[in-house]
């Protein structure tokens, strides 16, 4: 299993990367952590003639806080996030995700640009963003544009990324104390991508205020849950309509199944990591 | 008397100690040897263009454009090899009526599973190859697929083979004493259950390997083998290339697993064989994890009907399954692929004193990859269908799993004895190893512990197996029905002149820890610390002539050929020393490297003085003495077919009603292996059992779609049990040596991966119960379980 042949380049600042990205006489993928990349490319799934190397451009890599917002480069690293004081202090729900998101060796790897530029619908981060309402920020030569996670994934493997651009950094409101994040997932081993999963943020619980519930793993990519969001709005995470109302509207969603779980397991599963995930925000 | 009784009794016997393995450091720093690591000069690399069809007619091949590719050597299509091979068969004359159609290494006219080898690249590098074998465009005209092993014989069901009426490829039955009178009787109990083993394989950590060297100056051929059975390989290659046996040599240096995947002959490598004696040059071909998964054997894959029937004090009257498997397009050469079948009919229900028992079996013919022996053949599916009718009859008449085993056993004071399907049995400790496996779990405990759990609404289950596992096979495994596959191994030990002792075996290490086993034998036997020992397997210009190691036959077999060896040596070795000591041979010894008197300890001369002797100023010995210091013995189960060992094995889970998700919290395996030459690698070879178990058990699956592609060809879709699931496995021994050898030793290397998934069966059902769910069907994913209790 062997890539087919490709042209490579390193650049060592983000100009230098746009600029190659600008060109249009080759196909050409960006490499951040190569944790997925790498494996499509041995399987001849992608096959870009040109590779051009993240891992040189230092200026991607950080983790910034501000007053209100921590802004994370693309090029960070899973591992750095988990070890990150700032992320443990104003992200608690990356907190919660990062140990099921692959096994060290792959989060030693991969990156946060990587994983929400790849949009796979197994994965933890896109639901993450989604429940945050994190804003991504993408550049070109042409300039640079801030995406509301909830406009960027698109579909499966599909984003709002224009051909030139690049994801530059990741930004996410820091967490007040009333606050309540929630995440549950169910994988068959750990590590592997989840069968259903979903990441839960709340403004405040008593009562809910602005609850978003994004799943994933469930469908063609991660699905906020707008009708259950509202059914709870002003009650509390364990009313049983409001319950009933998250229940009603994944009745009505469109699970895709794939080799560990049909639909309707998925459907299934979907319910209890929701119902888990609430109770374990409950005071 | 204080002095030794016996062998394993002496002061340097290393038999029955955790011996560190002597090659462990190696491997670990990476400085392992496997067939990839080689690099000889002029040699290239093989990539294959195989099957996207499961089948289909080949009605074109263009090689053109591939064959002008930057750094091409060669293109072969399967006719470029008609003159070069015979085309080989995969049936044994004692599976009477198996038939297969003759093989070639290349499809012809015709693919029969998703990733059968149609054209073979040979370029400058492996990547250059795959480049030119996406230029090759073959013409296919896909064909109905035939995957559904249970519609096989249906009459509009396609024919695979057009040289036969049907699919089938065997069939027999078993039928011993009066089932169906036992089974109509009014006061009986009667269980019945279907039970499906999904087809799996033995994922090695190094996948299947090849460098063949052809040497055309002399007619000679040397393949560098990842595999199990180097003597066998070189008949094989010597029948099917037309090529004496003595002009082929088979070099397996470190193997990374096999687990019975290696044991076969697979067209890529056979066709890189071919590809060398035509070029003249090593030709180097390494399948990727992709092509493992499409071209490794599987195995399993049965659907198995069985009933059970039980009198109300618990004692089975009548056993009957009926079981069908489907084994891909062909029967593999050269060991069949019939006898996984063939061993769940004889060994169904084999623990306990059945006397009436029949069993169907059929093979069928199917569009997916081949399916051969791999890892404890059969008993997976002889012991989860035998135990699970067990323990569902114990619930059905209200009794204890554990009693109705005793009621059941075959008594330890019984034996010889054979089983209703002819088996023979002798020194085995069935009742012994449950009660000392209810006393080690501590049963009584966690039969109250899952009371209080399941009013906590906490579903835990408990689940046993009483097993018998096929080892040291007799000429009656495979010789008698004419594979060229040895049953007997050979040792020959030889002392250097330094004193050191070298040992080379026809059985072989794929990472078990033979090799050590090996040197610890001879250490102790002959009497030499055990660094002075050196081990070779796996040459067969180097080695005695044997079988290699598989069906657990390595220690028992290749262990006794190396204690009747090192046995002769001492002997001759003490003939010298006499001469040389001047004094009565039987009054010496050897110990710890010195040949000592026998009577006082007292040191008479070291072995490296007497080598030394021996080998540089033999001019100081008589000159009608010849010594040899070299002595060659071979060893072959003679009195039964088989050595069968015995255990008692449980599983302790706990199942999460929501989610359909099983956590195992406990495994406890009672393992009687007979003498037990190394704890540490008997309980590490059970450990790994127990996993790959557990894996057929809940994970591993390979996934076809109903147009016989296969689904999840890729270590991130197929599942292989992993530690962070894994629970602690708890072992302990029963020693009951076979009477069939000095040694005493029978194996232990399947006894894990037979027992386990009948266990955890049995815990899962267990656990099911109050909530009025059972499953039959393995791998017991959550999905499966979900189904069970009705919640999707
Ligand atoms: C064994 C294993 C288990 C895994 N398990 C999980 C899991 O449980 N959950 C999970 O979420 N993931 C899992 N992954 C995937 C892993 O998280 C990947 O690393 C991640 O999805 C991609 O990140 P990367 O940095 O490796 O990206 P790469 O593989 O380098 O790139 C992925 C794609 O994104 C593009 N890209 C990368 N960076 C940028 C950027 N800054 N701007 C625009 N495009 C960009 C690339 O061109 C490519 O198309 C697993 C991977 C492995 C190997």
């Amino acid at each position: 299993m062997k890539a087919a042949d490709f042209a490579y380049e390193k650049p060592d600042n983000l100009n230098a990367a746009l600029e190659l990205l600008a060109r249009e006489d080759c196909d050409m993928q960006v490499l951040a952590g190569g944790q997925s990349l790498m494996p499509m490319m041995n399987f001849r799934l992608a096959q870009p003639e040109l590779l051009v190397d993240l891992n040189g451009v230092s200026e991607l890599s950080f983790i910034e806080e501000q007053p209100e917002t921590i802004t994370i480069g693309a090029m960070t690293r899973y591992a750095n996030l988990a070890a990150s004081d700032v992320i443990k202090e104003h992200v608690p729900l990356f907190q919660m995700a990062l140990p099921h998101i692959a096994h060290s060796a792959v989060r030693n790897r991969g990156t946060i640009g990587g994983s929400t530029a790849l949009a796979d619908p197994a994965a933890e981060m896109p639901a993450l963003l989604l429940a945050l309402e994190a804003t991504i920020t993408v550049v070109s030569v042409g300039g640079a544009r801030e995406i509301p996670a909830n406009d960027f994934f698109l579909g499966l493997y599909e984003t709002a990324l224009q051909d030139g651009e690049i994801i530059k950094s990741i930004a996410i409101k820091k967490a007040k104390p009333q606050n309540r994040f929630g995440f549950y997932e169910l994988a068959r081993r750990h590590g592997d991508y989840a069968m259903a999963g979903v990441a839960i943020a709340s403004t405040s619980i008593d009562p809910v205020c602005d609850l978003r519930i994004a799943l994933f793993s469930v469908s063609d990519k991660a699905h906020r849950l707008p009708h259950a969001e509202l059914a709870f709005e002003g009650e509390n995470l364990d009313d049983t309509e409001a319950r009933d109302a998250a229940f009603q509207e994944l009745d009505d969603f469109d699970f895709r199944g794939d080799l560990n779980a049909d639909g309707d397991t998925k459907r299934h599963l979907a319910r209890v990591v929701l119902t888990r995930a609430l109770e374990t925000m409950m005071p | 008397m204080t002095g030794p009784t016996h062998i394993f009794d002496q002061p340097n016997a290393y038999i029955g100690r955790s011996v560190e393995r002597p090659d462990a450091q190696r491997l670990v720093q990476g400085r392992g040897q496997y067939v990839d690591d080689l690099q000889l000069p002029r040699m290239v690399h093989a990539a294959f263009v195989r099957s996207p069809y499961a089948h289909a007619k080949i009605t074109d091949i263009d090689t053109r454009a591939a064959e002008q590719a930057p750094g091409i050597i060669a293109v072969f299509r399967g006719s470029d090899f008609e003159d070069y091979v015979t085309p080989y068969v995969g049936t044994l004359t004692h599976l009477q009526g198996l038939r297969s159609p003759p093989q070639m290494p290349l499809a012809v006219d015709a693919v029969r599973w998703q990733g059968e080898p149609v054209v073979m690249v040979v370029a400058q590098n492996r990547a250059l190859a795959e480049d030119a074998c996406a230029l090759v465009e073959i013409e296919f005209e896909p064909l109905e697929a035939v995957c559904d092993a249970e519609t096989a014989l249906e009459p509009n069901t396609p024919i695979i083979h057009s040289a036969y009426d049907n699919n089938r490829a065997w069939e027999r039955l078993v039928d011993a004493g009066d089932v169906d009178t036992e089974f109509n009787r009014g006061d009986v109990t009667v269980v019945d259950h279907v039970f499906y083993f999904a087809r799996h394989t033995g994922v090695t950590l190094e996948a299947r390997a090849s460098v063949v060297e052809f040497n055309p100056s002399d007619n000679t051929l040397i393949y560098h083998y990842s595999g199990q059975a180097p003597h066998m390989m070189q008949a094989i290659l010597s029948k099917i290339l037309s090529l004496p046996e003595e002009n082929i040599r088979i070099i397996a240096r470190d193997v990374g697993g096999s687990f019975g995947i290696k044991i076969h002959l697979y067209g890529d490598d056979l066709a890189t064989a071919v590809a060398a004696r035509i070029l003249n040059r090593p030709v180097k071909y390494v399948a990727d994890r992709n092509e493992s998964f499409v071209s490794d054997i599987h195995a399993r894959d049965h659907r198995v009907k069985g009933r059970m029937a039980v009198t109300s004090d618990g004692k089975i009257t009548a056993l009957e399954i009926d079981d069908l498997t489907g084994i891909g397009p062909y029967s593999m050469y050269p060991r069949s692929s019939g006898i996984e079948c063939n061993q769940v009919l004889n060994l169904t229900g084999a623990p306990y004193a059945i006397d009436n028992y029949r069993a169907k079996g059929t093979i069928v013919f199917q569009n997916k990859n081949m399916m051969c022996q791999y890892r404890a053949v059969g008993h997976p599916i002889a012991m989860a269908v035998a135990d699970g009718l067990l323990e569902s009859a114990a619930h059905e008449i209200g009794m204890d799993v554990v009693e109705i085993r005793r009621r059941n056993l075959f008594k330890d004071n019984s034996y010889p004895t054979s089983s209703a399907a002819g088996m023979k049995f002798d020194d085995l400790s069935h009742q012994q190893a449950l009660e000392k496996l209810v006393e080690f779990m501590d049963y009584d405990s966690l039969r109250k512990d899952q009371e209080a759990a399941r009013q906590r609404g906490v579903y835990r289950g408990i689940g046993l197996v009483s097993m018998v596992e096929v080892t040291n096979p007799s000429p009656m495994f495979y010789g008698i029905g004419g594979a060229p596959i040895s049953a007997q191994d050979g040792a020959t030990v030889r002392l250097d002149a330094s004193g050191a002792l070298h040992v080379s075996s026809s059985i072989t290490e794929q990472g078990q820890g033979t090799n050590t086993i090996i040197a610890q034998v001879a250490a102790g036997v002959f009497g030499v610390n055990i660094d002075r020992v050196k081990v070779t397997t796996g040459d067969t210009a180097t080695t005695p002539y044997g079988g290699g190691t598989w069906a657990s036959r390595g220690a028992g077999i290749g262990g006794e050929a190396v204690l009747l060896a090192a046995n002769a040596l001492k002997e001759q070795v003490l003939d010298v020393a006499g001469t040389i000591l001047q004094c009565a041979r039987e009054s010496l010894s050897i110990d710890n490297g010195v040949v000592i008197d026998a009577q006082t300890g007292a040191e008479r001369i070291s072995l490296g003085e007497l080598g030394r002797l021996v080998y540089y100023r033999g001019n100081e010995l008589p000159s009608d003495v010849s010594p040899e210091l070299v002595a060659t013995r071979h060893y072959r189960v003679t009195d039964f077919p088989f050595v069968f060992t015995n255990g008692a094995m449980a599983a302790h889970v706990e199942v999460d009603q929501d989610t359909g998700f099983v956590k195992i919290l406990d495994f406890w395996a009672v393992e009687d292996c007979g003498r037990v030459i190394n704890p540490k690698l008997v309980d590490e070879q059970i450990r790994g059992g127990v996993v790959q178990g557990i894996g057929g058990a809940f994970y591993e699956e390979c996934v076809y779609s109903e147009d016989g592609q296969m689904l999840n060809a890729s270590m991130a879709d197929y599942l292989v049990p992993m530690a962070a699931e894994m629970p602690d496995i708890h072992i302990a021994h029963i020693e009951t040596p076979t009477k069939t050898s000095v040694l005493g030793a029978k194996g232990a290397g399947e006894a894990g991966t037979g027992g386990a998934p009948a266990a955890l069966l049995n815990a899962v059902n267990d656990a099911l119960r109050p909530l009025n769910a059972s499953i039959y069907q393995m791998p017991m994913t959550p999905q499966r379980i979900l189904k069970a209790l009705g919640a999707v």
